[in-house]
This record gives C-alpha cells, sequence and structure tokens, in this order.
C-alpha cells in the first residue's frame, strides 16, 4: 500500500523531504496509524486536569537533574577527611557521599543549583501527585473503566515516597542518617526476621558500609525503572480511556469535547512543562534546601532537635511517634508494637484509599462506564470518605512535627501527642459527618437554584410596598449541569424478607452491602433532585421569582 | 501552526455546529433541563481583528527573544561568577551569587518559552471546542468470541490441558528456579548471632569523654550536666568507629543518691554518677536532652521520655522499654566499667527477650 503511493509521488518528482522522511519512519515503524488515532485526539480543559501534568513534568525534571547529579556523586561509605573548599568542614571525618555532596554544592558550578532543582521537584512530584489523586477521587474519576489506572497511579505515588526516601538518604548527613537509622528499628521489629533482614539489609550491624550504595542502586534504577514503566502505562491508558470531562453543554458520557492535542495541548502541555520546570528553578535559585553543609556528617551519636522526614514522610512519623510504647515480652522473644503497629497502619491507610473504586462499585452495583465527572456534592459518602481520609492524613502530619508544633507554638508535647492519638480516630468520623452534611447543603442550594433560579442581588418593590428579591432564571446549560447527575435507588434485598418475616437465604456480604448501598444512595443521603414537572410548575404557575 | 484554514482538518460532521442541531433539537423542546448541545463559538478578538492577533504573536515572539536573552545570562553568569562568591539580597541574606543567578537565569529561560507557547496557545491557536465519539473500551462480543477461540484452540494444540505431567512438571519447574535468586541473596551480609546483644563495654574498661577525649573521673561530672562517653580505645578514625559507637554511646549524669528511686540503680551507680545507654530503645536515635530537675531525657526524633532517677524507666512516648544502664565503678580515680550492659541496648528485636 505505501509502496504504490510513494511511487506515485516520486513519479512527478520529489516529494517534501519532511513527508519523505515521515514515510521511511512509517515503512518501519507504522508512525501514520498512530498519528492517525492520536495526533487530533480532543482533550477536554479543565483547571484540575493540570494537576497530573505537573506531577508528569516534574517527574521528568527529577530524572533530568538526576542523571546530572550521578556523575558527581559517589555512592560509597568509605571514610575521608574532608579538605575541600568548604572550610568550616575541614578536618572532619566523613563518608565519600557526604564528602561528594558538599563538592557538588560547593566546588562544581552550577551543582547547588541541580542539587536544589532536584530536591524541590521531588517534593513537588510527591505533592502534585497526592493532589491530583485528590482531585480523581473527589470526581469520581476512577469509576470503570478507568480503576487500573488509578491503582497505577497509586503505585506510582507509594514508590515516589520510597524513591523519596532513599533519594535523600544518599549525603549521608546527619539528618538522613537518624532516618536510616529509623529504618534499622523498622527492621528489627519485624516478628521472627527481624535481626535477620536487618543484617542483609545493611550487610552487618548499623550503620556498616553498604546501606549508601545499596541505596543508591535502589533509588537510580530500581525504583525509578519501575516507575517509569507504570508512567507510560499510565499516559498510554488516558488515552485508551480518552480523558473525563466535567458535564456541560454538549458534553455527554458519548463523547469528549475540547481541543485537539495538535495544536493546542501540544503548545499548551509542552509549554506547561517549560513553566513547572522555570518555577522550580527559580525557587531552587532563592530556597535553599537540605543544606548538609549545615547539618554536618553523619554519627550514630549525634542528632539534632527538631529533624523532620521530607513531608511525604511526614505521616508514617506520626505514627511511630504517637503511638504508645506497647512491647510484649513472652518465651524469650519480644514483639515491639510501638514500631510494629504503625508501620502496618501506614500501608493500610495507604490501601484504604487504593482499593475504594473496587469497594464504592461493588457496594453500587454499578458496572458500567462513566466519563462525565461527578461533582462532589453529589456523592456525599464518596466526599465524606475523602475528606476523613485527609483529616486523618494531616492529623498524623500534624504527629510528625509535634516537635515543631511545641516549640513554635509553646505547647506541651505531650498534649499534642495526645490530641493526635484522639485526633486519629474522632477527626475522621466528624469530618465524615460534617462533609456529608455540607454536600447535602450545596445538593439542596442547587435545587433551589434550580427551581427558583439565581439571586440576583437587584431588588424589587412591588406596588404594594412589599420588597423582593429578583431571580434569575437559569440558563439551560446550567439547568443541565445542575439536574443531570444519576440519582441511583439502594440496592434492596428483597421484598420477602421485611412482609412475612420468612427466613431467606441472604448472605452476611449481601446484608452488608445492602446496608452500605443505602449510606450511599438512601434517602437521607441524597436530596431528591428537581423534576421536569417540579420546575414547570413553579416557572409557569406562579410566575416569575 | 496552520493560521489559515484551521478547520480544514476537522471532519465535517464533528464541527459543533452540526452536532448541536442533529442532537438536540427535538429533545430541547419538552425538557428544560436537557443537554442544550455545544454552544456557538465566541471569536476572540484575535480571531477577528488582525491587528490585535498581530500583537498577540509579537507577545509571544518577546517570550522567546526573552528567553533567548536568558539564556545568554546562564552562560555569562556561569563563567563571571566565581562559584565562592557570596552576596547579600535583602529578604534572601546571604547566598550564592552563582546559584541565584543561574537558578534565575534558567528559571526565566524555560519559564519564557512556556509562557510563549501557552500564549500562543491562547490566542492565536483555534479555540473552538470539537466533540469526539467514545467507543466502549470492551471489545464487540464476536471480537471477544474469535479471542476465545483462539485462545482453545492454542490451548488445544500444546496439549496443556490433557498431558498433565508435562504441565505439572513444567509448573515445578518454574517454581524451583527462582530459588536459586533467592539463595544468591544470602551473602547479603552476616547473620545475626549475638551481635545484638553484646556492646564493646566489658569489665575494666574506661569512661572516656567524648569531647575531651580523657578518662572521666568522678569530679568531672557536675550535677545537672549531660556527659557523653565512649569506651577507652575506641578512636574517631577507627575504621569500625561508626558501628562501635552506634551502641556503645553512653550518656552520664550525677544524681544525689538520695534521689535515686531504684534500688538496682543505685547499686550500678557511683557516688550518684549514672551511665546509661545514650541509644533509644525506640529505633536507636541517640538521646540528647535532659532536663536537670527532673533528671528526664528526651530523644528528639519521637520524644520518647525516660527517667533516669528511676531505672531509665519509659515515662512517655513511643519507647517500648527502659533505658539499659551500665555498672560503673572507681579504679585508681578513674570511672570504669564494671561489665557490659546486662541487656541489649536500642531498638528491640524478636530475639531480644
Amino acid at each position: 500500500m505505501s509502496n504504490e503511493t510513494s511511487a506515485t509521488t516520486t513519479r512527478r518528482g520529489q516529494a517534501p523531504r519532511g513527508e519523505r522522511i515521515a514515510d521511511w519512519a512509517d515503512g518501519r515503524l507504522g508512525i501514520y496509524s498512530l498519528a492517525k488515532a492520536n495526533m487530533r485526539k480532543i482533550f477536554p480543559d479543565h483547571w484540575s486536569f493540570m494537576l497530573g501534568e505537573v506531577a508528569l513534568y516534574s517527574f521528568i525534571i527529577i530524572i533530568l537533574t538526576g542523571v546530572y547529579l550521578t556523575l558527581f556523586f559517589h555512592p560509597s561509605m568509605a571514610e575521608v577527611v574532608y579538605h575541600g573548599s568548604y572550610v568550616p568542614m575541614h578536618g572532619i571525618r566523613m563518608t565519600q557521599a557526604f564528602e561528594s555532596t558538599l563538592n557538588i554544592s560547593f566546588d562544581i558550578r552550577g551543582g547547588l543549583l541541580i542539587r536544589q532543582i532536584h530536591h524541590w521537584a521531588a517534593l513537588i512530584f510527591l505533592a502534585a501527585m497526592m493532589v491530583h489523586m485528590m482531585r480523581v477521587f473527589f470526581t469520581g474519576a476512577f469509576r470503570k473503566p478507568r480503576e487500573v489506572n488509578w491503582l497505577f497511579g497509586f503505585l506510582l505515588l507509594v514508590l515516589g515516597m520510597f524513591t523519596g526516601f532513599t533519594g535523600y538518604s544518599l549525603p549521608d548527613d546527619l539528618l538522613s542518617g537518624t532516618g536510616v537509622r529509623f529504618i534499622e528499628g523498622v527492621v528489627l521489629a519485624m516478628p521472627l526476621v527481624g535481626s535477620y533482614l536487618q543484617m542483609f539489609i545493611f550487610g552487618g550491624e548499623f550503620p556498616g558500609h553498604d546501606i549508601i550504595p545499596r541505596f543508591f542502586t535502589v533509588h537510580v534504577l530500581l525504583l525509578p525503572g519501575i516507575m517509569l514503566g507504570l508512567l507510560v502505562a499510565h499516559l498510554i491508558l488516558v488515552f485508551y480511556h480518552k480523558h473525563t470531562q466535567f458535564p456541560g453543554a454538549g458534553k455527554t458520557n458519548k463523547n469528549v469535547v475540547g481541543m485537539p492535542l495538535l495544536p493546542v495541548y501540544m503548545a499548551k502541555a509542552g509549554g506547561f512543562f517549560f513553566l513547572v520546570f522555570g518555577v522550580i528553578s527559580v525557587i531552587a535559585a532563592i530556597a535553599s534546601i537540605n543544606p548538609v553543609w549545615a547539618i554536618g556528617p553523619y554519627r550514630p551519636d549525634q542528632v539534632s532537635t527538631g529533624a523532620q522526614p521530607d513531608w511525604y514522610m511526614g505521616f508514617a512519623e506520626g505514627l511511630v511517634r504517637v503511638m504508645p510504647g506497647w512491647e510484649w515480652n513472652f518465651w524469650g522473644h519480644t514483639i515491639n508494637f510501638g514500631v510494629l503497629i504503625p508501620i502496618l497502619i501506614f500501608p493500610l491507610v495507604l490501601v484504604a484509599i487504593a482499593v475504594y473504586p473496587f469497594i464504592e462499585s461493588w457496594v453500587r452495583g454499578d458496572k458500567r462506564e462513566h466519563h462525565i465527572l461527578d461533582r462532589p456534592r453529589n456523592a456525599p459518602t464518596r466526599t465524606g470518605f475523602g475528606v476523613a481520609w485527609l483529616v486523618a492524613y494531616f492529623v498524623m502530619l500534624i504527629g510528625g512535627g509535634n516537635d515543631l508544633w511545641a516549640t513554635h507554638f509553646h505547647l506541651s508535647i505531650n498534649s499534642i501527642t495526645w490530641f493526635v492519638r484522639i485526633a486519629f480516630f474522632v477527626g475522621p468520623v466528624l469530618a465524615f459527618i460534617a462533609t456529608k452534611r455540607v454536600c447535602m447543603g450545596l445538593q439542596r442550594r442547587d435545587k433551589d437554584k434550580v427551581l427558583h433560579g439565581r439571586e440576583s442581588g437587584i431588588i424589587k418593590r412591588l406596588p404594594h410596598g412589599e420588597f423582593v428579591e429578583v431571580h434569575e432564571p437559569l440558563s439551560q446549560e446550567q439547568l443541565h449541569v445542575l439536574t443531570q447527575h444519576e440519582q441511583p435507588t439502594p440496592l434492596e434485598l428483597g421484598p420477602e424478607l421485611d412482609e412475612n418475616g420468612v427466613e431467606r437465604k441472604v448472605t452476611r456480604s449481601q446484608k452488608l452491602r445492602a446496608k452500605l448501598s443505602k449510606a450511599y444512595d438512601g434517602e437521607d443521603n441524597i436530596i431528591p433532585k428537581p423534576t421536569v414537572e417540579e420546575y414547570k410548575e413553579i416557572s409557569s404557575g406562579h410566575g416569575h421569582h | 501552526m496552520s493560521e489559515t484554514g484551521r478547520h480544514a482538518d476537522v471532519p465535517e460532521e464533528s464541527l459543533p455546529s452540526e452536532r448541536t442541531a442533529h442532537d438536540s433539537a427535538p429533545v430541547k423542546a419538552d425538557n428544560p433541563f436537557a443537554d442544550p448541545g455545544l454552544p456557538a463559538h465566541e471569536h476572540r478578538i484575535q480571531d477577528i481583528d488582525e491587528k490585535a492577533a498581530r500583537r498577540s504573536e509579537r507577545v509571544v515572539a518577546y517570550f522567546f527573544l526573552l528567553s533567548m536573552l536568558a539564556t545568554v545570562a546562564f552562560i555569562a553568569s556561569y563563567v563571571v561568577f566565581p562559584i565562592d562568591k557570596i552576596v547579600f539580597i535583602f529578604p534572601l541574606g546571604h547566598i550564592s551569587a552563582l546559584n541565584l543567578s543561574l537558578g534565575l537565569t534558567l528559571g526565566i529561560a524555560l519559564f519564557a518559552i512556556g509562557a510563549g507557547a501557552v500564549h500562543w496557545a491562547r490566542t492565536l491557536m483555534s479555540d473552538e471546542e470539537v466533540a469526539d465519539d467514545r467507543h466502549p473500551i470492551e471489545a464487540e462480543p464476536e471480537v471477544k468470541a474469535k479471542v476465545l477461540a483462539d485462545f482453545a484452540q492454542g490451548a488445544k494444540e500444546s496439549g496443556f490441558g490433557r498431558r498433565k505431567l508435562i504441565r505439572n512438571t513444567m509448573f515445578g519447574a518454574l517454581a524451583l528456579v527462582p530459588l536459586s535468586g533467592v539463595v544468591l541473596l544470602r551473602d547479603l551480609g552476616p547473620l545475626p548471632e549475638k551481635k545484638l546483644r553484646g556492646t564493646g563495654w566489658k569489665k575494666g574498661i574506661r569512661l572516656v569523654n567524648q569531647s575531651t577525649n580523657l578518662p572521666l573521673r568522678p569530679e568531672d561530672i557536675a550535677v545537672g550536666s549531660l556527659t557523653f562517653a565512649k569506651p577507652e580505645g575506641l578512636e574517631d578514625d577507627d575504621e569500625e568507629f561508626n558501628n562501635k559507637i552506634a551502641k556503645d554511646a553512653l550518656m552520664l549524669v550525677r544524681i544525689q543518691p538520695q534521689n535515686i528511686k531504684d534500688k538496682q540503680e543505685l547499686e550500678w551507680s557511683h557516688e550518684g554518677i549514672v551511665a546509661y545507654s545514650k541509644i533509644c530503645t525506640h529505633v536507636g536515635c541517640p538521646i540528647s536532652l535532659y532536663e536537670q530537675q527532673t533528671h528526664h531525657v528526651l530523644c528528639p526524633c519521637h520524644q520518647s521520655t525516660f527517667d533516669l532517677s528511676d531505672g531509665g524507666r519509659v515515662i512517655f512516648g513511643p519507647a517500648g522499654h527502659a533505658l539499659p544502664q551500665l555498672h560503673i565503678t572507681v579504679k585508681d580515680g578513674y570511672l570504669e566499667a564494671v561489665s557490659d550492659f546486662a541487656e541489649p541496648v536500642g531498638p528491640s528485636f524478636w530475639e531480644r527477650g
């Protein structure tokens, strides 16, 4: 097929050079078929869709700067005495890892900038992933067919956390070494295998000489390699599923409305990469991050106060700090619940949000594809759960910085710890209830707006002296947006059970499902949206207001 | 890109006006909540006024020019500023001139490209919204039937289900082969054996002051002060210094003997001088904060608090057991250990007991 077309073009003379190159590539790679499906692919526009882009671009920035750093960094724990250009550290014993980090900061021109871009981009990467995940969660974008992509994203977040941790451990400074010692304690707390794992991970007793080179391999090869694969899969699925869109005029579950990849998104998204990179460069120019020269090299018998992990580990840090020191001794063995329970809760909290899409689809019995995003208020239970999760997360973040809260706000560290212990359980429940009520309130407001129009702020005086506010009827697009969402009825167990009390085989999981389904879609949790009849009666019958 | 005829490559049927007419017109009449369809495209000033379009073009070009200038400035800063030049800039304080100039110029060079591209997209490229159809992700039933049939055919031809001997031995082989990889991990490190139980302390080893490197005498330990010590013979430049100090680090305080609540603590002390492991029993941070009045020490990492006047008992925080105490005495005027710690120092582990 391609032979024929190229034959016809060449007979009349040469095709343009670009076309000939494209022909060459197409004959070997099939690029025309690929481009046909994707070049003019439609992407909907909304500011919140750019959060994932921030994550993607900061990841690319991390890789670029990370490669540069590997050219100068020595992941070695061999000890040296420092004689470099940072005078205050002269004569101090340190590992080569720390020495080369100082060299990158003080002897390589631009090295400090790249180091700071790398670290800032890592913080932003994790934050962007987190916020992107929240956007996807609260708008229900994780629903079929995107559950697998949600899991890919979740894995990226978790792997990102550990890549970050292994990364900031590499300079072997006093702060990061303390974090590595924490890992030793965590590994030792594992029942049965703890001390073996500790010996194997560290190549002997803490700190040994192996942990930095091993972390280096994990940080620059193993984890980023997996993440790159997941990232590509994540993006392929975004293309394959086509992007979700918010409800609006002309937007249905069967179409995608927006602007084409070429040229608009190519320019906007491509440009946005440079915007993100530019902003991070400026941050790295003016705000110092992880100044290891002020912290000093690691020594197991030294520590500074106010030691904090990077923010994305603050949640785990909080769990470890506020857990009571429970420890069991029996038959010559010890179980250290004080460390074990926090490091079990840590993945459980993460998994709770990871499996949520599957739970929701099971509870609601919803197996259809969803491409129109939910407005968070229209899914009060989901929104409530999301806010409850965030509250638990942020309470633990407070716990992770309890010493800083204590010193900055002159509070007792013991009371902060107790507050966190209680708030971790109570806070999410209160947040769930409050959020649900706010959502219901907003649903009522939507209903009111649909039936009575928008408050215009214009006061009118009627002939008999009464003052009324003029309500402006909504446009058809607004009416559509406020009423297009579904309000499914909750799943029922079946009629036999309630009427006659006749025993019907109902499994426990069915009962649970019916209960949860009622919590999702039951009358008490949803404001029935206005019907066309209600609207017509009000708008025609009583005239204006 | 293609300034002229930019609608040419959009298929006729996906132009918004067409779709609106098709999809929504019939429903609209009786349902006020119905989807009104894509709104008509509103022209921007640049679409109508060529002058405005040219102005936008200039703005975009200025951004790209700015980027070029910033890159030149980046290279200039790289050459001009010495790496150790520190300057004072008001809200930022004393900072490296090179880092600041490189970062700002790089930031501007990158940001200007982005700003130019986005401005170009927003003002000059078509902003007409287009609708594209979605197709179900699930395959058509015929496709699914074909795939299942193909699979059944392939499975049949392989004899996978019929020849159970082959199948089972293959599973066995595949299950065993990763074991080689696991076995290879054995030499990642030594076995724990008794390594975690003992430290470098034993009978007769003198306590050496960490900061002065001199053996400690009882009169060196003042009331209210916190002194850090290491075993005699352990030098900072020893090959295994970090490994050893990770377990041997010691802290000494002096408490009035009548204030020591724990009987064994009193026996293991000397004139009220008590020696405790500096390594927190939670996850191994060095404890470094001492409250003189209460004799409480606090680990700055996770805030475990221990009472040094009561056997190193945990009084707050996540640590699970008391700090180990070192039995000390005085010989020839110098403090020395009577034995190693009676229990392992640092975080607890399964075999600790």
